[in-house]
């Protein structure tokens, strides 16, 4: 391509526009299949559940009658597509039923934790990102030498430790012997609703209320659970950071850069780090969703009040409608972050526009 | 003196017969292959550690019964919670006065039976749903991708926990939930693989020849894909192990006794202040094995890929 | 000629590999005035090595070894690796094979240009704007505004090798390698290019090292051809006088190349006497 000429510049943009359009189209409809494969999944997941959602509404004493009645009213005698398609209806309109632990809809209860949960894959993904990446490039520039082994083998023990484990140790050591940090919880029993609710993660809340108290005292709870879990995202973006980074001081504009008279700092922070930034918003959304499920187990160990404490209580009190909804709605967050980064890597990549 | 230059020269006999840069049959082309490979993981120090933890892990697994000072179920509520080093008890007892070393070795055995069953299914499925999609090419490989997108677009934990969920909980239906989230990777590794042996010369030969599409699959693509999906089960185990511990943990693998690591490490938790070691020693054990895992499939990665480079 | 812009003598290039090392360039000695001097070679033949040895580019575990190598003065050996910055781009620049990989892609062109003025001035944001502007048209561009705002993979690679050129001159070094700025374009544009460098190069009065394996090209764009075989220099001469060349690789070279004039009805293929390798190489300067 060549920028001589305004007529044919014009006739490209409107080419291009024309194939974004095009882009964008299959890009939904793909996210449509794989949603609707998504409900599929917890659709038969819900068929084959030992758990007989009939008996959970009419009790174990129900005449059969009045069973039979229930269960037609609850539509489990139409065929299988007819539930599927009733379904999809629900899901669609935010029915996911009501959750036998709470007695209140799915819908509400998940409105309720997710924030405590994205609060803590935020901060988790700041120290994997502010961390992490800088790991990476320096790995990459010593490739070889002692700094590099000490990312790989920092990175390889991210990999191989329980999530759960590595959180039990720190509230062991930093809660019971140390005491540095406060324990289990998002907040301290007595600062609990405090500060009004606006967005329901208490960091932002508590600052909006200009609460530094409450502010200070969720910042405590928060960083063991945040840095062990950001520990995960921190292996996993040292070591995509470190594999881009050698790809991209191969190249021939590094060498450009350095026959400009470039520091080697210009050269690997502004010139090889900017093209390593392309690939690595994938890695950085990649790893925030990654947390949702790491998340799991650490809201478990610091009893954090989020989607996955959410889902495995209700998991453990057979309460099939919580687990499901919740199940669903993961996976929707799930996949609205695969999307987000190939946004992301459109906007940040000058030759994807 | 003869004795040792004799078996030096067959020593180097071999060698020279197993590097051969001119192999004069398949079976030593293939031999050789494998001995270039094993050079290379053997100049590595750390895939030698992990391979060395792995066995490890396998000889601990076929000789707890020997290996093992107590039962480990036997309970010994006069010996409960007795801390590291305690004569008798090298790693400590549990709650229930059972020899947490005991209990750790009997463990190996579950933790590889997990590996071990995931190991054979996972992968062997995600090859054949892969290869048939690569080979075949149009609406096939459209319907098999769009499936293998969806499981994708799951967290696997979660997706595994519901399906323990609807199946119930239990060491089975814990190997075949992780097992039913984790082939989606092995089927996109080898749908690309596929997608340039496909096109390449020498299946044109062998199509050329009248061989079946799936005579051309079993026979040709597919082993050529096994050892990029190899690299990768390698690595993939320590998450199988660290999955497996983490539906332990939540109660929903392994049901009590049974000395499974993550279920270890959940009643553990309920002494984490006072008595640590309940919770840290199966939890030491699940992250040296996992990095054994880790670094041995770093290592063949390494060594098995050129073009991952390093 | 009084004393040239840069002297080497001795220049070795090795890099050790697992089992051996490769010797790039071996034990050469030449010299740069302020004139056009082609480096010819096959790849392979250590001329790039060359150049880049000079720029101090060569990173470890690559190894370079010289008794001397001066520039204007300067001792390069000398140089600390900042010292040795404020030579590289301000005084000494490259032109590199294919801007389709030299150019930063994440970048606009008018900021990697800007950058270069930048780094070795104190010349303010607007100031190093209008700089880069002129350096633009300086190098044929039409519509530099245009271009200043665009990105690499935007423009042809014509264009990208006039925007390196530009990139390349406006600290207004002394000496420019050019690393065979041309083969990488389309024969339509090399000519173009050519012109373009020509002209800024006798310009400014600067020395041009002119890297490249086509021996017709260099004959006939510079002053004086140095010619490279497996790390060595075989021969060196004035470009007019090419075809007095005595070495067999030089004499082999010119037989290859079709010749309108003379029409031969099979070209002949080069033939390498290993003996060319151990034999010493030549001294190139001209002092």
């Amino acid at each position: 391509m060549s920028l001589t000429g305004s007529t044919s510049g014009g006739r490209r943009a409107w080419l291009s526009s024309r194939s974004g359009v095009l882009k964008g189209g299959r890009l939904l409809i793909s996210l449509a299949v794989t949603l609707l494969g998504l409900l599929l999944i917890t659709f038969l997941i819900g068929r084959v559940m030992p758990i007989d959602p009939v008996l959970a509404v009419v009790g174990e004493r129900a005449t059969k009658e009045v069973y039979d009645a229930t269960r037609a009213s609850m539509g489990l005698d139409d065929p299988l597509i007819v539930q599927f398609l009733n379904y999809i209806g629900e899901v669609l309109t935010g029915n996911f039923g009501n959750s036998l632990l709470t007695s209140r809809p799915v819908i509400d209860d998940i409105a309720r934790v997710f924030p405590a949960t994205l609060e803590l894959a935020s901060v988790a993904t700041l120290f994997g990102v502010f961390i992490g990446i800088p790991a990476g490039v320096i790995a990459a520039v010593n490739a070889g030498r002692w700094p590099d082994h000490l990312v790989r083998l920092l990175g390889l023990f991210g990999y191989s430790m329980p999530v759960f484990w590595l959180g039990l140790m720190g509230l062991m050591i930093f809660y019971g012997k140390l005491d540095w940090v406060a324990g289990p919880g998002r907040l301290d029993i007595f600062f609990d609703d405090v500060v009004p609710q606006v967005t329901g993660v208490i960091l932002i809340d508590s600052l909006l209320a200009g609460n530094t108290e409450v502010f200070a005292n969720a910042l405590s709870h928060i960083i063991l659970p945040a840095s062990v879990l950001g520990y995960y995202s921190l292996a996993y973006i040292s070591r995509m950071t470190r594999s881009f980074m050698l790809e991209q001081l191969a190249q021939e504009y590094v060498t450009t850069a350095r026959v400009k008279g470039l520091s080697e700092w210009m050269v690997i922070w502004r010139h090889a780090l900017g093209n390593v930034m392309v690939p690595l918003i994938t890695v950085i959304a990649l790893s925030y969703a990654n947390l949702l499920e790491g998340s799991v187990l650490t809201e478990i160990v610091f009893a954090w009040p989020g989607i996955g404490f959410y889902i495995t209580n209700a998991l453990l009190s057979a309460d099939m409608n919580a687990v499901l909804g919740g199940t669903v709605m993961v996976g929707i967050v799930f996949v609205g972050l695969n999307l987000l980064s190939d946004l992301l890597y459109r906007v940040f990549d000058p030759r994807a526009r | 003196m003869t004795d040792h230059a004799i078996s030096h020269g067959r020593r180097s006999a071999l060698f020279a017969w197993l590097t051969s840069e001119t192999p004069s049959s398949r079976m030593q082309a293939r031999c050789v292959q494998w001995f270039l490979g094993w050079l290379g993981l053997a100049r590595n120090p750390l895939a030698m550690l992990g391979l060395a933890i792995v066995v490890t892990l396998i000889l601990a697994a076929i000789f707890a019964p020997l290996l093992a000072p107590h039962d480990p179920l036997a309970q010994d509520l006069g010996r409960r919670l007795l801390p590291p080093g305690t004569d008798g008890n090298l790693l400590g007892t549990d709650e229930l006065g059972r020899d947490i070393l005991s209990r750790l070795l009997y463990g190996a055995r579950i933790t590889l039976y997990v590996v071990a069953l995931v190991v054979f299914t996972a992968p062997v499925a995600g090859l054949i749903v892969g290869t048939v999609a690569g080979y075949a090419g149009g609406w096939v490989d459209v319907v098999l991708m769009r499936m293998t997108d969806v499981f994708l677009a799951f967290p696997r934990l979660v997706l595994a926990l519901a399906f323990v969920a609807a199946l119930g909980p239990g060491i089975g239906n814990a190997v075949l939930a992780i097992a039913l989230t984790s082939w989606p990777p092995y089927a996109r590794i080898a749908r690309a693989e596929t997608l340039t042996i496909r096109n390449s010369d020498f299946i044109a030969a062998i199509r050329l020849q009248g061989a079946s599409p799936l005579r051309i699959v079993i026979g040709h693509v597919m082993p050529l894909c096994v050892s990029s999906v190899i690299v990768r089960v390698t690595l993939d185990m320590a998450g199988i192990i660290l999955t497996a511990a983490g539906l332990g943990f939540l109660g929903l693998g392994a049901q009590p006794p049974l000395p499974e690591w993550g279920a270890m490490i959940s009643t553990g938790r309920l002494f984490i202040l006072d008595q640590w070691w309940v919770a840290a020693m199966p939890g030491l054990a699940i992250f040296i094995v996992s990095l054994g895992f880790n670094l041995l499939g770093d290592g063949l990665r390494d060594a098995l890929d050129p073009r991952s480079g390093r | 000629m009084s004393t040239p812009l840069l002297e080497v003598e001795g220049l070795s290039v090795r890099f050790p590999t697992r089992n051996r090392v490769v010797e790039a360039v071996r034990n050469i000695s030449f010299s740069v005035g302020r004139e056009k001097v082609g480096i010819v070679g096959e790849s392979g033949s250590g001329k790039t090595m060359t150049g880049r040895a000079v720029l101090g580019l060569i990173r470890p575990p690559g190894i370079v070894e010289a008794r001397k190598m001066h520039f204007d003065g300067t001792d390069l050996l000398a140089l600390s690796e900042r010292e040795y910055r404020s030579v590289r781009g301000n005084r000494i620049a490259m032109v590199m094979q294919d801007p389709k990989f030299s150019l930063n892609p994440v970048m606009t062109v008018g900021r990697q240009i800007a950058e270069a003025y930048q780094v070795h001035t104190a010349a303010s944001r607007s100031e190093a704007r209008l700089r880069t502007l002129d350096m633009l048209k300086a190098v044929r561009i039409r519509d530099p505004e245009r271009v200043f705002g665009a990105y690499p993979h935007e423009v042809s690679g014509g264009m990208g090798q006039r925007i390196m050129i530009a990139m390349m001159l406006i600290p207004d070094p002394d000496l420019l390698i050019a690393d065979e700025p041309t083969s990488a374009l389309d024969v339509t544009v090399q000519m173009q290019v050519l012109a373009i460098v020509d002209d800024l190069v006798s310009q400014r009065g600067m020395g041009l090292m002119f890297v490249s394996h086509d021996l017709n090209l260099v004959a006939s764009f510079c002053d004086r051809v140095v010619i490279m075989y497996a790390g060595q220099i075989v021969e060196t001469c004035k470009a007019s006088e090419l075809h007095k060349a005595q070495h067999p690789y030089t004499r082999g070279l010119l037989a290859s190349l079709p010749r309108v004039d003379q029409p031969i009805p099979r070209l002949s293929t080069l033939t390498r006497d290993e003996a060319w390798k151990t034999e010493p190489g030549v001294d190139a300067r001209i002092l």
